[in-house]
């Protein structure tokens, strides 16, 4: 009976193993990484001389980020994310050589020093349709028209083009336009709200 | 500001032409016509570059969470053709539950309530799929209790308890409605999956689309790739990818799929299938997460898992299972 039962457990642990080859690095970079965006970017802008690059440096710590994420998850991922920040910036100082590396401060302090909004996004629908509504009305007119005729009354790209009597082409720009916008407005939403210089 | 000029044409960095570009083949891909090729062209964008990847993910995630917008749509008299013909429909009645105790005891097992009303019940475990007289079909999940009733003009379905997929033959003249939760959902083409729990409605739509209506008079059109929570007064909607919907309706090949799950939520899951339970004892360990691939009835790899992964104490106490630290 006992043996019976090991040589069970043992079948269920290989299938076990097997079964969790499966990390999705992708679901986690939008769940813990994205989320950061807000503080990341304060941090960014404190530490970069040259604002007109920082959202360039979001992106390259993005891409390390997520390559460093598919070798393996970390455990936390704060930090991790800011560490990498903080190398980025140091690998460009001393490739560019513009300011001296003492500039930047360490992360740990920074880190510490601002309080991070939660990547726990639990709020009520509620709250997040007001959000969203705000982040809308600071879209460009056009945009902000084409965009809510497409996700709030669910009209196709034609449709639009035809309610707002203009050609498909420019419904699809001011699409495009509207759905950049959106992303640097919400992901921007937790922090320091002047962004774009 | 974000752009006065509404000249969307960019000059500025890199970042910031990806981000035009991600932003470009989301609206493409949803608001126009997607063709095979453009899929192609797509992905070869997506994976030539890590940058346009986390660029992709960035722009897109923000998009799913105006998804939700749709709550704000027109409601009832706007777009509602079927309001016209006045459904009234039961809120979901206690008789339910009596039905469930019934009928518990017999696989599928029908019931002629009324001349034209037929209960379908599955038990733990089991799940069935039911043709319809219109050819319809409906794969009832664990547990569930649903009922049928054909009227002359419509075809409507009351899923009072568990989960069900349904494929769709489609009718405009005859719409094939769902009740559930005080929810309803109109087809207007469609594959979707309905789930019902203690507090909420999940819909999830595979193909083609639906029309979500809540009690409080919200409605939404929901499409392929669309997944709506409904709770009272909210209606939350994400898209999802095809592979987390294919992951949603693995049950019906008998498994279940997690990524990144807390551990208190795949016992909740496989506790739907399976007589013997798995209860997690301890809140931290409750949170902790695992991702794979699992038969509905697999509680013993899962378990196998938990103690690997975590190092976590199994205690079989014959009717349930106790992990713990």
């Amino acid at each position: 009976m006992a043996d019976k039962r090991q040589t069970s457990h043992e079948n269920a642990d290989t299938r076990a193993l097997e079964a969790l080859g499966v990390t999705d690095v992708n679901a986690w970079f939008v769940r813990e990484v994205l989320p950061l965006e807000a503080l990341l970017m304060h941090y960014l802008r404190r530490q970069w001389p040259n604002q007109g690059e920082v959202e360039d440096l979001r992106q390259d710590v993005y891409v390390r980020v997520h390559e460093a994420g598919r070798r393996q998850i970390p455990s936390q991922t704060k930090p991790f994310v800011f560490r990498i920040a903080h190398d980025l910036l140091v690998d460009r100082i001393r490739r560019e050589q513009i300011v001296p590396i003492e500039a930047i401060a360490d992360f740990d302090e920074l880190d510490i020093a601002i309080e991070a909004p939660s990547p726990d996004r639990t709020v009520i629908a509620r709250d997040e349709l007001r959000r969203l509504q705000a982040a809308l009305d600071k879209l460009p007119p056009r945009a902000r028209e084409a965009v809510v005729l497409g996700r709030i009354e669910g009209l196709s790209g034609r449709e639009i083009a035809q309610r707002m009597g203009i050609s498909p082409a420019t419904a699809s720009a001011h699409l495009t336009g509207g759905i950049h916008a959106l992303a640097d407005i919400l992901h921007g939403e937790n922090g320091t709200q002047d962004h774009k210089l | 500001m974000i752009e006065s000029s509404e000249n969307y044409q960019s000059s500025g960095a890199d970042g910031r032409a990806v981000s035009v570009a991600a932003a470009e083949w989301i609206q493409r891909r949803h608001f126009w016509d997607w063709s095979e090729n453009d899929q192609a062209e797509f992905d070869a964008w997506l994976s030539s570059d890590p940058l346009n990847l986390v660029t992709y993910l960035r722009v897109e995630s923000a998009w799913k969470r105006t998804e939700r917008l749709a709550a704000l749509g027109p409601t009832a008299p706007a777009l509602s053709p079927t309001a016209e013909r006045k459904p009234h429909w039961p809120a979901l009645s206690r008789i339910a539950i009596a039905l469930i105790v019934v009928g518990v005891s017999v696989s599928a097992a029908w019931y002629a309530v009324q001349p034209k009303e037929i209960t379908y019940v599955t038990p733990i475990g089991v799940h069935e799929t039911i043709t319809l007289t219109d050819g319809s079909q409906v794969e009832l999940n664990t547990d569930s209790v649903m009922r049928t009733r054909a009227d002359a003009d419509r075809r409507m379905i009351m899923l009072d308890k568990g989960e069900a997929f349904f494929r769709i033959k489609h009718d405009a003249a005859n719409p094939f409605i769902v009740l559930a939760g005080g929810q309803r959902v109109t087809d207007l083409g469609t594959k979707f999956l309905i789930r019902e729990t203690d507090d909420k409605v999940e819909v999830a739509v595979l193909e083609g689309s639906a029309k979500l209506e809540s009690a409080d008079a919200h409605s939404a059109v929901l499409k392929a790739g669309d997944v709506a929570m409904v709770a009272t007064h909210s209606i939350a909607i994400t898209r999802k990818s095809g592979q987390d919907l294919a992951n949603a309706v693995a049950w019906r090949q008998g498994m279940l799929v997690f990524s990144q799950t807390p551990l208190a939520d795949v016992a909740g899951e496989l506790n739907r299938y399976n007589a013997k339970k798995l209860i997690i004892a301890d809140s931290n360990i409750a949170k902790d997460k695992i991702g794979g691939t699992f038969p509905t009835n697999g509680v013993n790899e899962v378990v196998a898992a938990a103690r690997l992964l975590f190092g976590l104490r199994i205690e079989d106490r014959g009717s349930e299972i106790v992990i713990s630290r």
